[in-house]
């Protein structure tokens, strides 16, 4: 189970230009729309052709530039699940699952037999597409994929299309379904909460390139670079100067931190994510930073504080400044108790196990 | 002929009664029915469904290929193939009977390698009617191709589906219901073609003689008798092929506001 690829493609003024090696079941590509994600996935799967390079799966060649090779869509055993899921509108559901199996008819329904089961399609095998929610054309989508047993699945962006109290679930549900399944899986997605879920290792993709790629969990604690950091959705960052082996000064903060951890050198940024910081009344302690109020914004279940540094909160300045230089501070309902009755906080400290030592 | 001219009168002022009441107004009726010459509504019929057929398969492929060209080969491909619908019948006439006449390289070849004969024959009226109707056809498809998600045909082939497979099961299908109104445009336009056929075909009673040459040729003798009953006919025929392009197109029109 692994799959080997290194390919560049040019479409006008966009390039696209990635390469990774990986033999994890459960693989994420994270990245704005546009980035090329998709193209990646559509590359493997033979419906676009790169300009260069390779792809293998499991050791197959699917695509070998130098050696002239490209295999069909239809020879290379890659299941792809699109963002509609292109049910084929005119035919049933079972048709649909059947559509690609080329097996003796007796063969070919046993596999769809199997397929409905799995996949909980009991008594909607002879609707159309057009006539399921949004979840059951999911189910069906992988029925589908799964009855040509593929070697490997690409889920392109396959929440994008559901409603936002289905998402969830499906997600969870899908993540079931794909349990049993041997091969490996790539899921494409712009959403950072999908990816982390879903993904062992994560490849961070921005304007066609690499940015970055490990284990998932490791690259969301430890970004190494501001635009990764950003990513992975952490809002806050400041510049640092590295002092010593132990503080840092955060320029644009107005502070300067003292950690317990050593403090590599070549730090020069520092991320902190929105919900990290801890509120503080009363005497100011260790990395604890001033603020003034810039706003409040009440969501349903969570509350979110947008704030100035205090050098730079000056009277009169803080409209004047650019919106991405706020410091976010977000804090959960259920962690609101602590807040209950008393006025905003005078300080907010910095957790040191939060702050993410970066570098641009 | 002078009795026959007598009944449309009648016939327009109180159809109903004329054919139920009066003894002498169906006896009448009988009489021009029986005497009429039907080849023309065969000749149109045949010619129409045989045209059909052609320009449904060449319009299917051509719309096909035409969608993989590129932006600048499409324009001038699909204006040379769109060109016959937009010409008048009469100069399409003509390039075909530059092309096929017997005195000429093509025709001769034709006749007398192959023995076909296309001037004056059924064959020049089949010939005549698909290259004026084929555009329809064509275009109806294309139009139809192109609305379809490319998704479609790029998930039958990572799912192992042949390209004819793809195609005759899924696109098809998808496009269905343009592909059905082109048809049965094509099958009107066909049916009732007319310059094409007369300069190509000729017009040859019982044999290239179609409904529209009939209507044409029976108005210079002053027949209006039966040039009416035509032209009832190609009424009838038209109005039903509206119909069922209303009814094949309409179900995907159903969630259309009717503001």
């Amino acid at each position: 189970m692994s799959i080997c690829l290194d390919i560049k493609k040019k479409l006008g003024d966009f390039s696209l230009e990635i390469s990774f090696d990986s033999d994890a079941k459960r693989i994420g590509i994270l990245g704005p729309s546009g980035c090329g994600k998709s193209m990646t996935l559509k590359s493997i799967a033979g419906i676009e052709k790169p300009d260069s390079g390779q792809i293998r799966i499991d050791g197959r060649t699917l695509f070998d530039q130098a050696q002239k090779i490209n295999l069909k869509p239809q020879k290379r055993r890659v299941g792809y699940m699109f963002q509609n899921y292109a049910l084929f509108p005119t035919m049933t559901v079972v048709q649909n699952i059947g559509a690609g199996l080329g097996l003796s008819e007796d063969d070919r329904n046993a596999r769809i037999t199997d397929m409905v089961e799995r996949f909980h399609l009991q008594g909607l095998e002879k609707h159309y597409p057009g006539e399921l929610s949004g979840g059951q054309q999911q189910r069906v989508a992988l029925a589908r994929i799964m009855a040509y047993k593929p070697d490997i699945i690409l889920l392109d962006e396959p929440f994008s299309a559901l409603d936002e109290h289905l998402k969830e679930r499906l997600q969870h549900e899908m993540m079931a379904m794909l349990e049993d399944y041997e091969g490996q899986v790539i899921l494409v997605s712009h959403s950072r909460d999908e990816i982390y879920r879903f993904s062992e290792e994560l490849i961070i993709m921005q304007e066609g390139h690499v940015l970055a790629k490990g284990k998932t969990a490791q690259l969301f604690d430890d970004p190494g670079t501001v635009s990764v950091a950003r990513m992975t959705g952490c809002k806050n960052f400041s510049a640092a100067q590295r002092l010593d082996t132990h503080h840092l000064k955060l320029i644009d903060w107005g502070i300067t931190l003292e950690l317990e951890r050593e403090i590599p050198e070549g730090i020069n940024s520092v991320g902190y994510r929105a919900h990290a910081f801890q509120p503080v009344w009363g005497e100011r302690q260790k990395n604890c930073l001033a603020f003034h109020l810039s706003g409040v914004d009440e969501l349903p279940f969570e509350r979110r504080y947008y704030l100035l540094p205090e050098e730079d909160g000056a009277a009169g300045s803080l409209i004047r400044k650019d919106p991405s230089e706020l410091i976010c501070w977000f804090i959960q309902d259920s962690e609101r108790t602590q807040m209950d009755g008393k006025p905003v906080p005078d300080y907010l400290q910095f957790n040191e196990e939060s702050v993410m030592l970066l570098r641009k | 002929m002078n009795k026959a001219y007598q009944v449309p009168v009648r016939i327009s002022s109180d159809w109903g009664s004329v054919l139920l009441e009066s003894n002498e107004g169906r006896y009448l009726m009988m009489e021009f029915l029986e005497s009429l010459d039907w080849s023309p509504l065969i000749i149109s019929l045949k010619t129409g469904v045989v045209a059909t057929i052609v320009s449904f398969f060449l319009g299917l492929f051509a719309a096909r290929k035409v969608i993989k060209l590129s932006y600048k080969a499409k324009a001038v491909v699909d204006g040379i193939l769109t060109l016959p619908m937009v010409l008048p019948p009469t100069v399409a006439g003509f390039i075909l009977l530059l092309i096929f006449s017997r005195r000429r390289p093509i025709g001769i070849f034709l006749d007398q390698q192959l023995d076909i004969q296309v001037v004056h024959t059924w064959l020049g009226c089949i010939l005549a009617a698909t290259v004026i109707a084929f555009p329809l056809m064509y275009r109806n498809a294309r139009a139809a191709f192109e609305q379809i998600d490319a998704n479609l045909v790029y998930a039958g082939r990572t799912l192992g589906m042949s390209e004819m497979n793809i195609f005759w099961r899924i696109v098809v299908p998808t496009a269905g219901p343009g592909i059905a109104s082109g048809t049965i445009l094509t099958f009107a336009r066909a049916m009732g073609e007319y310059g094409a056929t007369s300069m190509l075909a000729g017009n040859i009673p019982g044999k290239t003689g179609t409904i529209s040459q009939r209507i044409a040729m029976v108005i210079q003798d002053g027949d209006f008798v039966t040039a009416g009953f035509w032209v009832v006919v190609v009424l009838l025929i038209a109005f039903v092929i509206i119909f069922l392009v209303n009814l094949v197109t309409g179900s995907r029109m159903k969630n259309i506001k009717r503001w």
